[in-house]
């Protein structure tokens, strides 16, 4: 009981902070979960990790509730009446959040903030202060990086309003996404989010027609850190294979496409499945939540997550392994080799069938995970290790044939120097030619901004210092920013100046 | 196909023109200005290897190939950068150049283009190889949308070359010095031509703006007046402080280790707005 009693007396920790680890720990005092010794093993070698989901998952991991139906009919369970003016909106959406349940104890979706808030805008100064102060309610209590807003694709006053105050407020919370469609999105809107990511490292840019296609069925929404999901659904678990690991015990590429990935992705898999099955008929979630009851989420849009990191490593490995030179980013025959490992993997995944996925044809999707704070020589899903990135415009275009292959995920990172913040609408080229060229997300920051995106969440640098200094802090993320500072390479990407 | 030496290439550029441009900087110039910030560009390499020896990773050598001149080759996968190279060289001038066809070098714009608004062309001087950058801007016209625009140094007469100017989008002039005899001991080359540019771009309508670069020790109001009467109210007129960075060990002397002060570029910057340069900007980072 040592780890309870450690949570207990740490000076960093807020009193929230506190109950969130202590509850973690009374989940994995229990051990329900039917698993195979292989599993076991793999996870002991680290090969597959669960991301400390928990031992006896009581809630799925990414929740995406159908915020409109809150703002056309209410809800009976939280005793709030369908909204009628800015501030009865702003405030039935913020009790609401409080009772969204997520992995991180914080729900990861807020809404598509303008089309939810547009009907109410009326007089804009009234609704430039009731979104700052609902901005500002959501900064300091719902306290963790992975609290997603999405805009867009369409411009609206009030997408105009909540990026301006966004980027007025330099706060690292809620982290938010542009949807992106050059057939919908202004170029006025595009510049003012450019102009705003070159301040304060958001919105990032999602391929609003990519993520349409594919989510047609239900809509979707970009959570956590840039996770695409189901509306009205969401994220049962995320489990991840770490690719240079298993690379490790590979004699051969071939060893390792033909029976090393085959067997530790059915392993994932299965372990994945008993996470939802436990979930699902033993957790009780889906039947007395009053998000189901209610339809603000469905369960037969919930998929599971097959996440993976280390495609680099695992590259330059295999490449090793082969004989042969070139590594992973900047060599046509590595990142063919890339290509190859995640379409196998893919195809592992799309063959497989889950008993409770009800979209996808019952499948689980691919996510490019991007690490966490004590990873070290995996780098986040398929991104070229940080210091080996090439100039821009081939680091997009060899990142843009993995991005297909992940509709529950991936992204890259841009840092720019200050001259850009001058002249937004030209990041605004570069993000139309990166959607063009079929990279499914973009994010961008300059090297001075205060809020700093480490792996694909937020936190700001000056809270990073203050907990540095052994002081707690707000953002319970910023303890995983910190790790990564101090471990890995985040914080050490180039600046482009070109 | 015509070939151009082509010192660097800057896939995107948010500092010289709209949007986000490539920035090709072409070798050779016929100005000597003092305060170049890039005097490696201004002559072209005559092969005379006295670079290669002493280059640490090997990177140059000299090609002899079918009994031709001695060439100075170029291996920009092992090149770090180092400087060596130009240390030692008596004309300051880089061996690290590309020799491109216009078609090669259009491959690498069309490969940047959904990502670019258009393309500019520094240098060096780009006007040296108009019968290159009309047939490259011809491709580029042909095959895409990108806007093509030069940096100009006003040297060369270019209402002699209409055809060109019909390809060409837009011209950011220099304006180095206010008289004949400043701009002769700063460039070595007269001001007349470089006026009579400004007045025929203006009437095609193809003067994007007017910049001058201010350094101590020259005559930085006269500059300022004629660049103010030449682009009055209707041109941008960027000022530019001079900064010693890259600048060869003539120029530091005369112009010495320190930048304008801003006190002094404001002042120079009313000046130009009283003479009804409304326009007018001091611009601290996009030197080229």
């Amino acid at each position: 009981m040592s780890q309870t009693l450690d949570i207990i007396k740490d000076k960093t920790l807020t009193y929230h902070q506190q109950v969130f680890n202590l509850a973690r720990e009374a989940e994995n005092s229990v051990s329900p979960l039917m698993v195979s010794d292989r599993l076991l093993r793999l996870k002991e070698e680290g090969v597959i990790c669960d991301l400390f989901e928990g031992q006896a998952p009581y809630r799925p991991r990414y929740i995406i509730p159908d915020y409109s139906r809150l703002m056309s009919s209410g809800c009976e369970f939280l005793r709030i009446n369908a909204p009628r003016d800015i501030w009865e909106a702003t405030h039935a959406l913020l009790i609401f959040y409080k009772h969204v349940p997520s992995i991180d104890y914080f729900p990861v979706y807020l809404g598509n903030l303008d089309t939810l808030l547009q009907p109410f805008i009326k007089d804009e100064e009234e609704a430039r202060k009731a979104i700052r102060l609902f901005l500002e309610h959501i900064d300091r209590t719902l306290t963790g990086s992975f609290v997603h807003a999405n805009v867009g694709p369409e411009e609206s006053p009030a997408g105009r309003i909540i990026v301006e105050t966004v980027r007025d407020m330099d706060c690292a919370i809620p982290n938010l996404t542009l949807k992106y469609d050059k057939d919908k999105t202004s170029d006025s809107f595009l510049n003012l989010c450019c102009a705003s990511a070159l301040s304060t490292a958001k919105p990032s840019f999602a391929n609003h027609s990519i993520y349409s296609s594919e989510f047609s069925f239900s809509g979707y929404a970009i959570a956590s850190c840039y996770n695409g999901l189901p509306l009205a659904g969401g994220g049962y678990t995320l489990v991840r294979l770490r690719l240079n690991t298993l690379a490790e015990q590979a004699k051969s590429l071939d060893h390792y496409l033909e029976q090393l990935l085959p067997e530790a992705a059915s392993e994932q898999l299965a372990y994945m499945d008993e996470r939802i099955r436990f979930l699902n008929e033993e957790s009780g979630f889906f039947e007395s939540s009053f998000l189901v009851q209610e339809g603000f989420i469905r369960q037969d849009r919930f998929t599971g997550m097959f996440g993976l990191v280390g495609l680099a490593e695992a590259v330059n490995l295999l490449m090793e392994k082969e004989g042969q030179a070139g590594r992973f980013g900047s060599d046509a025959r590595a990142d063919e080799t890339g290509l190859t490992v995640i379409k196998k993997l893919s195809e592992l995944v799309e063959s497989h069938h889950s008993p409770y996925v009800g979209c996808f044809d019952g499948r689980h999707l691919l996510h490019a995970q991007v690490g966490i704070d004590n990873d070290k020589g995996s780098s986040p899903g398929c991104r070229i290790p940080v210091g080996e990135e090439p100039e821009t415009l081939p680091h997009i275009l060899q990142s843009a044939p993995f991005h297909k292959y992940f509709p529950s995920g991936t992204g890259d990172i841009f840092v720019f120097d200050q001259t850009w913040k001058n002249k937004p609408e030209a990041l605004a080229d570069i993000v139309r030619g990166a959607m063009a060229s079929g990279l499914r997300y973009f994010s961008a920051y300059s090297e001075d901004c205060d809020v700093v995106r480490v792996t694909g969440y937020l936190v700001k640098r000056s809270e990073m210092d203050k907990l540095d200094q052994g002081k707690a802090v707000l953002n319970q993320s910023t303890i995983l920013g910190l790790g990564i500072r101090r471990d890995g390479d985040a914080f050490n990407r180039p600046v482009r100046a070109k | 196909m015509k070939t151009a030496l082509i010192n660097r290439i800057i896939p995107f550029s948010s500092i010289d023109g709209p949007g986000n441009r490539m920035v090709l900087f072409f070798q050779g110039c016929n100005y000597t200005c003092t305060y170049c910030h890039n005097p490696e560009t201004i002559n072209t390499c005559n092969s005379c290897g006295l670079c290669v020896p002493g280059c640490p990773v090997k990177a140059l050598s000299i090609s002899t190939e079918n009994g031709s001149n001695p060439k100075v080759l170029w291996n920009p996968e092992l090149c770090t950068d180092c400087g060596h190279c130009l240390s030692v060289c008596p004309r300051i001038s880089s061996p690290k150049v590309r020799e491109y066809s216009s078609g090669d070098l259009f491959a690498r714009i069309e490969e940047a283009a959904p990502f670019i608004r258009g393309i500019s062309c520094s240098g060096g001087e780009a006007t040296l190889q108009i019968p290159f950058l009309t047939e490259l801007f011809r491709l580029i016209k042909e095959n895409t949308d990108l806007s093509c625009l030069i940096d100009c140094n006003g040297g060369v007469d270019l209402s002699e070359h209409p055809d060109f100017m019909e390809l060409c989008d837009g011209v950011m002039m220099d304006l180095k010095a206010g008289t004949e005899r400043d701009h002769k001991d700063l460039t070595g080359r007269p001001l007349a031509p470089v006026i009579r540019n400004i007045e025929y771009l203006k009437t095609t309508d193809k003067l994007t703006e007017i910049r001058s670069v201010l350094a101590p020790g020259l005559n930085n109001r006269s500059t300022v007046e004629l660049g103010a009467s030449l682009a009055s109210s209707e041109i941008p007129y960027k000022l530019l402080p001079y900064r010693p960075q890259g600048v060869r060990a003539a120029g530091v002397k005369q112009h010495g280790r320190q930048s304008m002060t801003m006190d002094a570029m404001e002042e120079l910057l009313v000046l130009a707005i009283n003479l009804g340069a409304a326009g007018t900007r001091i611009i601290t980072s996009d030197l080229s």
